[in-house]
């Protein structure tokens, strides 16, 4: 097995490279001149007019915050509320506790588009259509994150608990002061994950928020591409601005994310 | 069950705030969505009992079962690819080297990135005669392919596009589940005289079983109904050329949201929902082994 690592990893890194070169071209692309939107050679300059256009002309500012404000809220809310959840069905003895489990289990299966009809009917019902309630909390319900915890409190040492419960801890404070900053790694991994999906969602903010001071920041590059058909140095600079607060968040946080997801698998 | 007491009332507190979420926005969909095709609902929230009025209309709607054919065929050539290229990357990036951890993010980055964002860079890497794409195949003679505009090709560029997004996470997948295996048995299958080939026929593979089904699952939920089905189609083809590219999901997006069928489009999606659990079910027999949990 020795013999074949080099070559391994010289391959590796050709197509790690391969990989993101598409990525490493938008970065690229985004500070050329207009002139040179399409050329292949290095540009003859780089400018910031791009990127200022859309930052100035462009409500973009807008697009990031509401996008900013309902990844954060939504990453907050969620990490709460699904520890909360995991703690119970790893670390409780409760009647029905397998049923609640399958329950929870059987909702990975279903995926935003197969109910966004079903789902906008139910938010209209509720009055949140064109809220931010309505972009937020139907975005926290997701089983994934209950799942991957649960899992984790599987394998959290009992004595820790029991020790606190000697203490006079009642659940909450053994869930607050033991269970929680145990899990700091595990709902690090989740924090990131969340903030991604949130920051990338499109299909479930285009369908209910048609008001424009709501439209998050994938809606609104999807509008200037549109808009800017014959001007796609916008579209591009805009792009990049959407891309880089994930690619920091994943660069920051993708070395628990990595190891989290790579123990996802079924045990 | 231990002697330790039962929790039921304590349980119940920190299960409260996901049961009623899980009930509302993801249970009562689920069930409605079984249901609201039965129903003529339009944009304004009117009622009105349809029958099967929606599912009558369904089996004369020729672009509908278009769509269902673009997506089983787009499923068809993106599940093999990606499982392929997640499983190659895991095996290609097992071992430490230097950079291992590096090459894995890389690797799996472009997954950060939003599909909106993804579309729009391969929209313009493929752009015909001017984009990136069209400019280095030149050097090799292969000038004047329109990968988003040939309907013959759209959605094969659509499957590659979805590849490179999607193989890193799966890689990150495959990567745990051969964590998972022992190393011994590695030693005994090499002291018994096995080669590279027969180790991963004989033991890889075989131990994989579990992640390859996740993998199996996860991907074809994604391909069928998944996000990828409708964002990177809504910003790169719209469905074209000439309807190419329509999934099922872009297709009943369509319906309910630019023509205000909402229960139309419930009704094909009650439809994909009992498809999704049939695919889920085979998968499952055909991999004897979706063990979620020990």
């Amino acid at each position: 097995m020795r013999s074949g690592i080099r070559g391994r990893a010289l391959l590796a890194y050709l197509v790690a490279l391969v990989t993101i070169a598409p990525l490493l071209w938008l970065l690229l692309t985004a500070f050329r001149p207009a002139a040179e939107l399409f050329s292949v050679g290095w540009p003859s300059a780089l400018t910031l007019d791009n990127v200022g256009y859309v930052l100035t002309e462009v409500p973009f500012l807008r697009y990031l915050a509401n996008s900013a404000f309902i990844s954060v809220v939504v990453t907050a809310l969620a990490l709460l509320v699904h520890s909360m959840a995991a703690y119970a069905l790893a670390r409780m003895h409760f009647r029905g506790r397998g049923i609640a489990f399958a329950a929870v289990i059987a909702t990975l299966l279903i995926s935003l588009p197969v109910i966004l009809v079903p789902l906008f009917l139910v938010v209209r019902t509720l009055g949140m259509v064109d809220t931010y309630a309505g972009l937020i909390v139907p975005g926290v319900f997701n089983a994934f994150g209950i799942f991957l915890l649960r899992q984790f409190y599987l394998g959290v040492p009992r004595e820790l608990e029991d020790a606190a419960q000697l203490d006079g801890c009642g659940h909450w404070r053994t869930y607050w002061h033991v269970v929680l900053p145990l899990s700091r790694p595990m709902l690090a991994a989740l924090a990131v994950l969340f903030f991604l999906a949130n920051w990338n969602s499109f299909l479930w903010p285009l369908a209910v928020a048609q008001d424009e001071s709501l439209r998050v920041v994938q809606v609104g590059i999807a509008s200037l591409q549109g808009q800017y058909a014959s001007k796609q140095q916008y579209v591009i600079a805009a792009a990049l601005l959407a891309a880089i607060p994930t690619v920091l968040v994943f660069l920051l946080g993708q070395r628990k994310l990595i190891s989290s997801l790579k123990t996802t698998g079924l045990k | 069950m231990s002697a330790r007491r039962s929790d039921g009332r304590a349980a119940l507190g920190f299960l409260a705030p996901d049961a009623v979420g899980l009930l509302v926005f993801v249970a009562v969909p689920t069930v409605l969505a079984l249901v609201v095709g039965l129903f003529e609902v339009d944009g304004f929230g009117n009622v009105g009992w349809a029958g099967l009025d929606n599912f009558r209309l369904m089996a004369g709607d020729g672009l509908l079962w278009r769509s269902f054919g673009i997506t089983a065929l787009y499923a068809g050539l993106f599940v093999p690819l990606v499982f392929a290229c997640g499983l190659a990357l895991a095996l290609l990036v097992r071992d430490h080297f230097p950079g291992v951890g590096a090459v894995r993010a890389a690797l799996f980055l472009p997954n950060a990135v939003s599909l909106v964002v993804i579309g729009l860079l391969w929209q313009f890497l493929l752009t015909d005669k001017t984009g990136l794409v069209s400019r280095v195949l030149a050097v090799f003679g292969l000038d004047g392919v329109s990968w988003l505009g040939d309907p013959d090709l759209a959605l094969v560029t659509l499957v590659l596009i979805s590849v490179w997004f999607l193989m890193g996470y799966q890689m990150l997948i495959f990567l745990g589940g051969l964590n998972d295996i022992p190393g011994d048995l590695y030693d005994a299958a090499t002291v018994d005289g096995a080669g590279a080939w027969h180790r991963f026929r004989h033991v890889t593979w075989p131990m994989l079983r579990p992640t390859s089904f996740f993998v199996l699952v996860t991907s074809t939920v994604n391909a069928v109904a998944g996000l990828q089905a409708f964002d990177l189609v809504f910003v790169t083809t719209s469905g074209g050329p000439a309807n190419a590219t329509s999934t099922v999901v872009y297709y009943a997006y369509q319906q309910a949201f630019q023509f205000g069928r909402f229960g139309y489009a419930a009704a094909i999606c009650a439809l994909l929902v009992l498809l999704l659990g049939a695919i889920t079910g085979v998968l499952f027999a055909a991999t004897r082994g979706g063990r979620f949990d020990a």
